[in-house]
């Protein structure tokens, strides 16, 4: 019987080490427990594993290297930018090679007037910003990660944030993707045109989480920075009337630049730790943001402050300035962090549901606080429908943790039969993989798998994640968040 | 499932069962549009009519062959629109078959493709097997994104049964502009308006003239009015030439054959070829009609980064309606086809000959 360590066989760690050292730089393959356990889990902590071999090509050429070595001996394959993700996607296997990108960061091109950036996948989100900046553009997908997270993870997650309603997803701003396949055949979907012949594979690798090739380069859109931003505040006292009031704004014909709501249990948690000042008597608050020209803003601030007095707001504040709008903003991106200080351990949830029913669905979730005897804050991409509910809990007590995973699977299931779907913008991963399977019938997972099957014959690319196959669909999964304590506790998350 | 359905289903079968091709139909609007036609037609008109519209979810679902003078009329009645502007090319244009050609009309520039807005579908793979990917809502990562991927695929993967749509209110105010410009001045303003934090949603440069939209905020688009410049067309001027351009009705395509349809990067230069160009979205795309040799084009537009379709006329059999793909990358085509229609029952050939 081969030595193991860790559960990894000695043997074939050995074997696969050698063969990627003969093509890569000594330093770039790892396989020293003390050099791969920085690599065991992503931003999705409660799921560790060692990889057998960690991987850091530099090079296009060195991502086809490696994965020519792997398909040749038949090994998994986890691509990971700087893990961040929330869902377990780049959560290693301790019979596969982790291939991290940290070594592909540079910022390639950014063109000015084409309004086109190229850039290598390990290139951190905020860095495009940055460098598009001085031409008065921005890359606009602001996932709460953005000082660390990278594009090529971005891509891989179609990563959302709070300005999607306006701006779109991942999807709508990245034109090109080029990668490298299981074969280490070199491929490029979309383009630096607005379309591309033949079926749209850059939708499909977009959000595909690292299961159908290792992106090398990515081409995004940048868009002009709006002169001017303004948010109002807006303070209810009854969560459904809140609820009511953002399809309000819609029905109106305004779309906010980013429209977010918090309940009271939130803003409480929030207000102890970063005294944004909210109104702490509401039961529920919006945050409603305009941007464009002065004019514009201008215009938009007046008929979002009409709508939002007109149903039922106890409360309106408009920000006078960016220090003000800044202010109203750090509460609702400190949300998790603060409610981490509340509890000993927390569960973020990220459903997507239709907008008529918030109302609904936060009825329900009261409904099983007292069910469960569990407490759970909400905070919300409310333009968009897309909940984070956050459920309070100690994981010493199992019976709690246990409460927890039953009450999390019943807001999910519910947000699938509102017509919703159990993952908005964190990725289905390992976390949310067992309720795939409420969400989909077996022939579309199968067609899934037929996808897959399409770009990854073998099925080595980031294989058990995702995509259930159906004897998985008996179980259910754990996710939890031990002490508010990410393994990036330094990030903003929302 | 309707009898409507049943019946969709019941023919696709029975085809795969044979090994028979059909060839899917809504109001036959774009039979021009991609390879020859093969098969026995399948009418989707039977399956007609809008599931689900709610204004303030911004979200319609509507069954593939609902005809989209029927939809976007149902939309304006609420002040909401079609992002993309789908070409009709005739009256009996379905939804379905808007979203099967992937096409998008002037507004792609500012507003976002067809494809963008696509937020779920249910199909018919090639088995007869009813199968819904994404949903009804803005935000949705769960599985592949099997729901853009229908979009543009030329009915080859799956009938459309019902797709839903991301839908946007119309904006409060529009104004068009008309400025002279040669062909290089308007590509090089176009791009540099692109930059600017402009409200401009539609551009078109045709016969020495640029035409310039601006959608938004009344203040929005009256201050651009300014920085801009150039004469304002009237209102109906305006709403006219831009549907004729959607429509293909301007006197450019008038017997503009063969006409190719050239995307590139917006900053290309203006393409050297004998023929008549007209520019559209900002520069990315140009519709030329030429006698020129088809591997010109073609290396034209992969010079630039862009590819090239044989849009109308032409010999499509000699030439490929389609730009050619990479061997990796049609390897995977040919991959997914076979795994939604294993029996090739679904518009065969009409994207490429090989599927």
């Amino acid at each position: 019987m081969n030595v193991r360590i860790a559960g990894i066989d000695a043997d074939r760690q050995a074997k696969v080490a050698a063969r990627l050292g003969q093509l890569l730089p000594e330093a770039s393959v790892l396989h020293h427990q003390e050099d791969t356990r920085p690599y065991e889990c992503d931003g999705l902590s409660a799921y560790r594993e060692l990889p057998m071999v960690v991987a850091l090509p530099a090079s296009e050429g060195e991502v086809q290297a490696v994965l020519k070595v792997c398909n040749d001996l038949n090994v998994k394959v986890i691509a990971r930018g700087a893990g961040t993700g929330l869902s377990g996607g780049a959560l290693p296997s301790r019979e596969g090679v982790l291939l991290s990108t940290a070594k592909m960061g540079k910022i390639i091109h950014v063109d000015p007037v084409a309004r086109v950036a190229r850039v290598q996948p390990g290139v951190r989100n905020l860095s495009i910003t940055e460098a598009a900046a001085p031409y008065g553009l921005y890359f606009a997908p602001d996932p709460s990660s953005q000082i660390a997270c990278t594009i090529g993870g971005n891509v891989a997650e179609n990563a959302g944030g709070v300005h999607c309603l306006k701006y779109g997803l991942t999807v709508h701003n990245v034109m090109r993707v080029r990668g490298v396949t299981i074969a280490g055949e070199v491929i490029e979907l979309g383009s630096e045109a607005l379309d591309a012949a033949g079926y749209d594979l850059l939708a499909l690798a977009v959000g595909s989480e690292g299961m159908l090739m290792v992106i090398t380069e990515v081409t995004v859109r940048l868009v002009p920075k709006p002169e001017l931003a303004r948010c109002i505040l807006a303070a209810y006292d009854d969560v459904e009337k809140a609820g009511n009031a953002v399809a309000d704004v819609i029905a109106a014909g305004i779309i906010p630049a980013g429209l977010e709501m918090m309940d009271q249990p939130a803003t409480r948690a929030v207000e102890e730790f970063v005294h944004a000042n909210y109104p702490l008597d509401a039961k529920a608050i919006l945050l409603c943001e305009s941007d464009g020209t002065p004019e514009e803003v201008a215009e938009e601030i007046e008929r979002m402050t009409e709508v939002l007095r007109k149903s039922g707001a106890t409360e309106i504040r408009v920000s006078r300035d960016e220090a003000e709008r800044l202010k109203f903003w750090a509460g609702r991106k400190a949300a998790f962090p603060a409610v981490g200080r509340i509890s000993p351990d927390y569960y973020c949830m990220d459903g997507t549901i239709p907008r008529k029913r918030l109302g609904e669905m936060l009825h329900a979730i009261a409904r099983l606080e007292k069910k469960y005897r569990l407490r759970c804050p909400n905070v919300f991409h409310a333009g968009d429908g897309n909940l984070h509910p956050l459920i309070l809990f100690d994981a010493n007590d199992p019976d709690e943790l246990h409460r927890t995973e039953q009450f999390a699977a019943e807001v999910l299931e519910l947000s699938v039969a509102y017509g919703g779907t159990v993952t908005g913008e964190h990725g289905v991963g390992i976390e949310k993989i067992n309720q795939m399977c409420v969400q989909f019938s077996p022939e579309e997972l199968e067609m899934f798998r037929g996808v897959k099957r399409a770009f990854d014959p073998p099925g080595l690319l980031n294989p058990d994640k995702n995509i259930p196959t159906l004897r998985r669909c008996a179980e259910y999964g754990k996710m939890h968040v031990h002490r508010g304590q990410l393994p990036h506790p330094e990030l903003p998350r929302f | 499932m309707t009898d409507a359905v049943n019946s969709l289903v019941e023919t696709i079968r029975a085809a795969a069962e044979a090994g028979r091709g059909l060839r899917l139909r809504g109001g036959g609007t774009k039979d021009f549009y991609g390879q020859a036609l093969h098969g026995a037609v399948l009418d989707t008109r039977g399956h007609a009519g809008i599931v689900a519209y709610e204004p303030t979810e911004l979200v319609v679902t509507v069954r593939g062959g609902t005809r989209l003078t029927e939809l976007e009329a149902t939309l304006a009645e609420k002040g909401q629109m079609l992002p993309f502007e789908p070409p009709h090319f005739g009256a009996d244009a379905t939804i379905g078959g808007a979203v099967a050609a992937g096409l998008s009309g002037p507004r792609r520039q500012s507003a976002g493709a067809l494809r963008d807005f696509v937020l779920g579908v249910r199909i018919l793979d090639g088995r007869g097997q009813d199968l819904t990917f994404g949903g009804q809502v803005m935000k949705n990562v769960a599985g592949y994104d099997v729901s853009r991927l229908i979009a543009g695929s030329m009915g080859t993967l799956g009938l459309i049964l019902e797709v839903s749509l991301k839908v946007l209110p119309i904006p409060v105010t529009e104004a068009t502009l008309q400025l002279e410009l040669p062909q290089d001045k308007a590509i090089e303003i176009m791009n540099r308006w692109g930059g600017k934090p402009l409200p401009v949603s539609a551009t078109a440069w045709t016969d020495g003239d640029l035409w310039v939209r601006l959608s938004g905020a009344e203040a929005a688009v009256r201050a651009a009015r300014e920085k801009i410049g150039g004469e304002v067309v009237d209102d109906a001027g305006a709403a006219a030439f831009w549907t004729a351009l959607r429509e293909h009705t301007e006197p450019f395509f008038r017997d503009a054959v063969p006409l190719w349809r050239v995307s590139v990067p917006s900053t290309t230069a203006a393409l050297e070829v004998p023929g008549e160009q007209l520019i559209e979205w900002g520069g990315s795309l140009r519709w030329l009609t030429t006698g020129a040799d088809a591997r010109v084009i073609r290396e034209l537009a992969a010079r630039a980064g862009g590819h090239a379709t044989l849009f109308r006329g032409g010999d499509k059999a000699e030439t490929g309606v389609f730009h050619p793909l990479a061997p990796a990358v049609a390897r995977i085509h040919a991959n997914l086809k076979r795994e939604f229609d294993p029996h090739g029952v679904l518009n065969r050939g009409r994207m490429y000959p090989e599927f």
